[in-house]
């Protein structure tokens, strides 16, 4: 009884120690990531690269969700509000909740699906195929030609692709508004901008870049630290996707709280 | 000149190197022959060091590896990893001239694919080879193309890592002789592992063998032949019964 005891104390200790490791190791490497931003050489082919593959072509997962999540947020509001007569509100709150939070938080996600993983397994079998190690010795730090251009281009494009997503939902509860719900089109837009902040819209992009950030910076850190073989590079691509997902509605919620 | 001393590696329970010594005179050839999974590539790796020892010394011309300017200290290397690590995202010519597009003094695209086509003629493979990209190739011009990258910014000392696996035996002769020159007109130092005896005897001024984490023999290559050492015999006469277990 004792032993089993033991064994499981013993189990929790090592998780705690090899967690705090982990914290350090990711802590380790923002610093350095971050540190190699501000220092020359930069790699602006790589990152003009980036750009594309992170930003442009994740437009249309973007797109595409802030388009359906407008539709579906326009009928749920309309149907909340209607209990006490107050269906008005409908483009007002799906311009707010847009902006303000399902735009960066589920781009976020997706584009965390789609390009935390590709980095991941992209600098994984780089790891693997010791491509890294030729970098090295090609005296050519791998922080500054493949990690640095990669989270300069997600933290920049992030907010561009939110705000067009945001655009694209407000867009997509008014045609669910107007075509759906029988609201007049001119006061749904007007509807739409009076109650719109400046804070709201700049909030969401201060986010989103946040967001941006933690996608590359997880990304690369898998990758670059990727097991031996093909279970080492699906691992650190599984990983990936996983730790993105969790820090980014973990810093959603701080920052929310920052902006409230 | 290179010495390594008492150098210790393990990974985990692993114990891969466990005391090396060795010494490399500047513009000699040294071969290193072994077992796989003896730990020859990790102490390659050890002298670039992509792999921090964990214990012992090692000094390139005086030199530690860890310490001081690591672009100044990798600028003298070129390097031929065991499976070619060639960027698959660049092509071949690319891959050929990096170290030469980096930095203030990059040479112009132009020149850069010249001398790309003039290092692949240098390891047997034609022009056309440099536009295409590395996951166009076979295995054994994958290999050719890292050794064209290893020499191309005609560095002081020169790692190749298995540079003849996966060749047919008359590239094998070709590669053999390509190496041999580099030493000899550009007075490189040389390191080349391998478990092909003709490398072995066409390459080397010296020869160490590595087992246990240990260096088992090492001389001149003239010796080779009469060492007196079982392990050594048995290795290079491809037996299978001897000192060393086929099971490992
Ligand atoms: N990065 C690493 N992590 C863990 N183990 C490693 C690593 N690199 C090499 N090893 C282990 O070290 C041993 C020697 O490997 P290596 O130097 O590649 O052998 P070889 O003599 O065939 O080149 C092997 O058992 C290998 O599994
Ligand atoms: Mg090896």
């Amino acid at each position: 009884m004792i032993q089993v005891i033991d064994g499981f104390l013993a189990r929790i200790g090592r998780s705690t120690l090899s967690m705090f490791e982990s914290v350090g190791r990711l802590v380790m490497f923002t610093a350095l990531a971050v540190s190699h931003l501000f220092r020359p050489p930069f790699y602006w082919n790589a990152f003009a690269r980036q750009l594309m593959t992170i930003g442009f072509y994740s437009l249309p997962v973007v797109g595409l969700t802030a388009l359906f999540t407008g539709g579906a947020l326009a009928l749920q509001i309309y149907s909340g509000g209607s209990r006490f007569s107050a269906e008005a509100v409908v483009p007002s709150i799906v311009a707010i909740a847009m902006v303000r939070e399902l735009g960066p938080v589920l781009g976020g996600l997706m584009v965390a699906g789609r390009v935390s993983t590709s980095i991941a397994a992209e600098l994984g079998t780089m790891r693997v195929t010791e491509q890294i190690d030729a970098l090295t010795t090609l005296s050519t730090n791998p922080m500054k030609y493949l990690v640095a251009p990669r989270i300069l281009a997600a933290t920049l494009t992030m907010p561009i692709l939110v705000f067009i997503g945001d655009t694209i939902g407000i867009m997509g509860g008014y045609m669910v508004g107007v075509g759906r719900l029988d609201f007049n089109s001119s006061t749904y837009l007007r509807n739409t901008w009076d109650f719109l902040q400046f804070d709201d819209i700049y909030s969401g992009l201060v986010k989103a870049a946040v967001f941006g950030f933690i996608i590359a910076l997880i990304g690369c850190y898998s990758g670059y630290h990727s097991g031996r073989g093909a279970q080492g590079v699906g691992n650190a691509t599984k990983s990936a996707v996983v730790t993105a997902s969790v820090l980014i509605f973990a810093s959603n919620y701080i920052l929310t709280e920052m902006f409230f | 000149m290179i010495k390594i001393k008492n150098l210790h590696k393990a990974f985990g329970a692993n114990k891969v190197l466990t005391g090396i010594n060795m010494h490399i005179e500047k513009g000699r050839s040294m071969v290193i022959i072994g077992g796989s999974g003896t730990g020859k590539s990790v102490l390659l790796k050890c002298i670039l060091g992509l792999i921090t020892p964990d214990s012992g010394t090692i000094s390139v011309n005086g030199v530690d590896p860890n310490t001081g300017d690591r672009k100044v200290f990798l600028d003298q290397f070129g390097m031929l990893f065991q499976g070619g690590a060639l960027f698959d995202s660049l092509p071949v010519w690319q891959n050929i001239s990096f170290r030469l597009l980096q930095g203030k003094r990059r040479l112009s695209n132009t020149d850069a694919h010249a001398l790309a086509v003039e290092k692949l003629r240098r390891v047997g493979l034609k022009a056309e080879v440099a536009d295409l990209f590395p996951a166009e190739l076979s295995g054994g011009m994958q290999k050719r193309v890292g050794l064209a990258r290893a020499i191309a910014a005609d560095p002081q000392i020169i790692f190749f890592d298995e540079p003849t696996a996966g060749l047919d035996p008359i590239m094998a002769g070709v590669i053999n002789k390509l190496i041999r020159e580099i030493v000899v007109e550009m007075g490189a130092t040389a390191m080349t592992i391998t478990h092909d005896m003709s490398t072995v005897r066409e390459v080397a001024d010296e020869v160490a063998m590595i087992h246990e984490g240990l260096v088992q023999w090492s001389g001149p290559v003239g010796d080779i032949d009469d060492s007196g050492d079982p392990y050594l015999d048995q290795f290079i006469n491809a037996r299978a019964e001897g000192p060393i277990e086929a099971v490992r």
